[in-house]
């Protein structure tokens, strides 16, 4: 550890929450301590407690959580210290510290700001709260610290509400009313998880800066290492509500003692390079002919006002997109939040209609269909061909159903099998995707999400699919499950010669994962290429932009602040 | 991010976890229900309630259209377990006797104890022929006294000597399933027609919508009013009834089908009924399988909720003269026997019905609270 004096000391903390079946210790004996002035990632995975040890410092853990133990020593400027494990969560004393000397912000800016107030209210609050100041002196500080998180013609920006702000932008709201009262402490609880990579970069740059200005000590929660690598001085890992390792980043990150800290980092660095399973692949000689032809398709949406339903503009979410994929081939599509990918996805399942252009589909025995202007039996054979894996593992399974009903749904509409023979068959797929087949009378809720989404994987290959248009699939899991579900997925594209459109907003599933990528931004498709090329060496500006705004896990070579930005031109 | 979520919070028990991981969701349903003691107590009232009003005549005492000329206004007696005589005592359930004297000079009746005369009661005993759930007669009560010649009044007697406990067990059944059917009634109207907004939504939706807007917009009690005063006196009873059901449902089917259409529209966006569309699974398939089951619950909770709504508006209907007419009896129309000072001063007693009133709603009001509180196990 740094040799400074520590302002913020956590020993042997217990938070547990009395659930129907027991009760769950969350946090389960935690110790570790803030340096001041320095900035101290919290990492681990879902489930960690790692959010609900950053909410006890303020004593704002959820009903019916309760801190059981522990201390959480504040050494205050004035050289006086606090227990605030043993304060009173309602009380006077934690209500002058929350937001005064230790300042909280949010994963997610769009419900922890309120909608019905002016930015400069909500911002200017917390010093009229706390410093006593008057409405107009409130108004000039939040003004002041509007600028101060870099946000553009901050006069104008206090009279906005937040609805009119991106996310980004919120995040800097945020950030500024937490800095309103000059806080010795911040605690991020993974403020840019809900954030596109670009946005994040700007937002861990903006709180690194901020950081060294105002000497804060920062306590960044993440599930992410490549966050961790970048901004993080010390680390803490946590797993299971207990500490694994603590200790500066690079000699963690160059020799982790633990062997849950070593698994993280590796499944991380596993998906810094291309998969070895496609890698050991031969190609073919000739390249057979595309299994799908995406031709000029567009999908346009009316932006309609009033009751007349008059049309006073449209949103172009997927604008003039061509793309080939061919049999057996992984085509990533990537792009941040709003870049199209996913109606582009949705587009092929024809879930929703595209307004323009052709999806041309090669049937098995060489014939060709226009999925866009399919209907009736032809699209439901086409469905049965081209199947959908969703991003939410939680909202894509019935949760009323049994999951030997979901995964033999598809047979048994479709007439192919019941019975006996339905039986086995979804055993069998539930054994090919890794799930016991003796869970088959289990509900969706007691699995895991990644044992849910190998669920819906057997789903999609329940009717031998030739391409499977997978959204985000990943997006939802840790990281450890993450590397072995691409696994799987690349397993049973040799095993059974699928075709994957892959949508991610992740670089390195991306590397990982795809043959070709295409890079999408505000509906178009900026670059294709090969995934090995795109990701190292990319030719337009936007892909550039957004690669080098991707953390990585290497400490030593810290670059989010040397990074491309992209000016779309003007439109 | 959310530290603890219901499925995924390692449980301590290992046998817990495989008990809920093959739990249907009426199963989850029921353990959470289970926990809201308030609604177990509502849930148990409004079952016996109804088991009232299956069998009302085996739980009366007395024909509840018996008039008894020496009993007018007769007070309420108590029952008593435990008899004393000279030789000690013994559990023999009975009531004191009642003697009607008249006031020489204003010929006011009054009603003093009889210490001489006990009546005593038995168990199924002999009473007034009746039809039991309209499969056979016979004359066997749950309770009553034991010689059939002999009266007994729980809960006094009205003007004309009848016996109010035996009426309020008759009125249940009325009051009790005028709920029900009215219920149902509007349940079909709403799920019809807010199935058909929610499903194809668009103008069809618009038009619907503004129909229900103007039905809720309606003042109900002058337009039941008009319409209970619009049915002629001169149709039989049950032609009433059936009636009055009908322009009670009128007005509620319209929340109904709110509910129905606020769930139709949220669910047709989830990924798991896209999923299922892309399965090739048919519309029907779609909505019975998929959709239906995620909103039954919640359906059957609105309807917990509407039946006292109904209960009370044919109350007040009954009360104010124009709901269901004698010889039909139903809690608004034995209310009506109290709507004069005079004869609350007399006979308290024949408020009695009013507390059968409150009961059942409150009962409901908790039944339907916690069935909605119970009504989706998924989310937290």
């Amino acid at each position: 550890m740094t040799d400074t004096a520590p302002v913020l000391e956590v020993r042997d903390l217990h938070v547990s929450f009395p659930t129907r079946t027991g009760v769950v210790r969350a946090v389960d004996g935690v110790s570790f301590s803030l340096a001041r002035g320095l900035t101290t990632c919290v990492v681990g995975e879902s489930g960690s407690g790692k959010s609900v040890t950053a909410r006890s410092i303020l004593q704002i853990v959820d009903t019916p959580g309760r801190i059981t133990g522990g201390q959480i020593l504040f050494h205050r400027k004035d050289g006086s210290t606090l227990d605030l494990a043993a304060m009173d969560p309602r009380g006077r004393a934690i209500r002058d510290l929350r937001g005064d000397e230790i300042a909280m912000i949010f994963q997610e800016p769009m419900s922890s700001l309120s909608p019905v107030h002016k930015v400069g209210d909500q911002v200017g609050e917390a010093v009229r709260l706390h410093l006593g100041l008057s409405r107009r002196q409130a108004r000039e500080r939040a003004i002041d610290l509007l600028a101060s998180v870099e946000i553009p013609d901050p006069h104008r920006a206090v009279d906005r509400y937040t609805f009119e702000f991106s996310g980004g932008m919120r995040q800097r709201v945020m950030i500024a009313m937490a800095l309103a009262c000059d806080p010795a402490v911040l605690i991020a609880d993974e403020p840019t998880t809900a954030l596109d990579v670009t946005t994040q970069a700007e937002i861990l740059d903006l709180i690194g800066r901020l950081q060294q200005q105002r000497g804060m000590t920062v306590m960044f929660i993440t599930h992410d290492m490549g966050v961790v690598a970048e901004i993080a001085h010390d680390v803490v890992v946590m797993e299971r509500g207990k500490v694994r390792e603590s200790g500066p980043v690079r000699s963690l990150f160059a020799s982790p003692r633990d062997a849950y800290t070593r698994m993280l980092l590796g499944n991380v660095t596993k998906l810094e390079r291309p998969s070895d399973i496609r890698l050991k692949r031969v190609e073919p000689p000739v390249p057979p002919p595309p299994i799908l032809r995406i031709e000029n398709l567009s999908m346009v949406f009316p932006i309609v006002k009033g009751i007349m339903r008059r049309k006073v503009g449209e949103v172009r979410a997927v604008d003039g997109v061509t793309l080939e994929v061919r049999p057996g081939e992984t085509l990533g599509i990537v792009g941040e939040s709003g870049s199209g990918k996913t109606s582009l996805g949705r587009c092929i399942l024809r879930v929703t209609d595209p307004t323009g252009g052709a999806i041309h589909y090669r049937r098995e025995d060489g014939t060709e269909i226009d999925l866009a202007k399919a209907e009736g039996e032809a699209l439901r054979a086409a469905r049965r061909e081209i199947r959908m894996v969703f991003q939410d593992p939680f909202a894509s399974l019935n949760p009323r159903m049994t999951v030997a009903q979901i995964v033999g749904e598809p047979l048994l509409v479709n007439g192919l099998a019941r019975g006996a023979e339905l039986r086995d068959r979804v055993s069998a797929l539930l054994e090919r995707v890794g799930i016991e087949p003796g869970w088959a009378e289990r509900y969706p809720h007691a699995f895991s999400g990644g044992q849910r989404q190998r669920i819906c994987i057997a789903r999609a290959l329940a009717l031998k699919p030739r391409v499977i248009v997978a959204d985000e699939a990943t997006a939802a899991l840790d990281v450890s499950l993450r590397a072995r579900m691409l696994d799987l997925l690349l397993d049973l594209q040799d095993e059974l010669n699928l075709a994957y459109v892959f949508i991610s907003h992740d670089i390195s599933v991306i590397r990982y994962m795809c043959d070709r990528v295409a890079v999408m931004h505000r509906g178009k498709v900026v670059e294709t290429g090969e995934a090995t090329q795109v990701c190292d060496n990319p030719t337009h500006a936007y892909t550039k932009a957004l690669l080098s705004a991707v953390p990585r896990p290497d400490p030593e070579a810290r670059r989010i602040h040397l990074r491309h930005r992209y000016v779309a031109a003007a439109e | 991010m959310n530290a603890i979520q219901p499925g995924a919070a390692a449980p301590t028990e290992p046998h817990a976890i495989d008990r809920t991981a093959a739990a249907s969701q009426w199963r989850l349903m029921w353990w959470n229900f289970r926990r809201h003691k308030l609604a177990m107590a509502g849930g148990i009232i409004v079952l016996l309630l109804y088991v009232v009003a299956l069998v009302p005549d085996f739980l009366a005492t007395t024909d509840p259209g018996k008039q008894n000329a020496r009993a007018v206004f007769h007070p309420p007696q108590m029952i008593r377990l435990i008899e004393t005589t000279e030789d000690g005592w013994r559990i023999r359930p009975h009531v004191q006797a009642m003697r009607l004297t008249r006031d020489r000079v204003t010929l006011a009746p009054t009603f003093t104890p009889d210490p001489s005369r006990k009546i005593y009661l038995g168990f199924f005993v002999e009473g007034y022929e009746y039809e039991l759930l309209g499969l056979f007669t016979t004359s066997i009560h749950l309770f009553g006294p034991e010689n059939p010649r002999e009266s007994v009044f729980l809960f006094g007697a009205d003007r004309l000597g009848r016996d109010v406990y035996s009426r309020m067990m008759k009125a249940a059944q009325t009051s009790l399933f005028i709920g029900l059917i009215g219920v149902f009634l509007s349940l079909v109207i709403g799920l019809i027609l807010g199935g058909i907004s929610g499903y194809y939504g668009g103008r069809t939706d618009f038009v619907i919508q503004r129909v229900i807007e103007f039905v809720l917009s309606l003042p109900t009690i002058p337009i039941w009013l008009a319409l209970g005063a619009a049915l002629p006196q001169g149709w039989p009873p049950e032609r009433i009834y059936l009636c009055i059901t009908i322009i009670l449902s009128l007005v509620g089917w319209a929340q109904l089908a709110r509910v129905v259409r606020g769930r139709f529209l949220s669910l047709r966006t989830e990924d798991f009924v896209t999923a299922a569309r892309l399965d090739g699974a048919s519309e029907k398939r779609i909505i019975f399988r998929h959709m239906l089951p995620s909103f039954a619950s919640h359906i059957i909770a609105s309807i917990t909720l509407a039946i006292p709504a109904m209960i009370l508006a044919e109350t007040a209907l009954s009360f104010l003269g124009l709901g269901l007419q004698p010889p039909v009896i139903s809690w608004g129309v034995l209310l009506r026997e109290a709507q004069n000072i005079r004869s609350i001063a007399t006979a308290p007693w024949l408020f009695a019905p009013g507390g059968a009133v409150v009961v059942a709603v409150l009962a409901l009001n908790f039944l339907g609270d916690g069935l909605r509180d119970a009504a989706d196990p998924y989310q937290k």
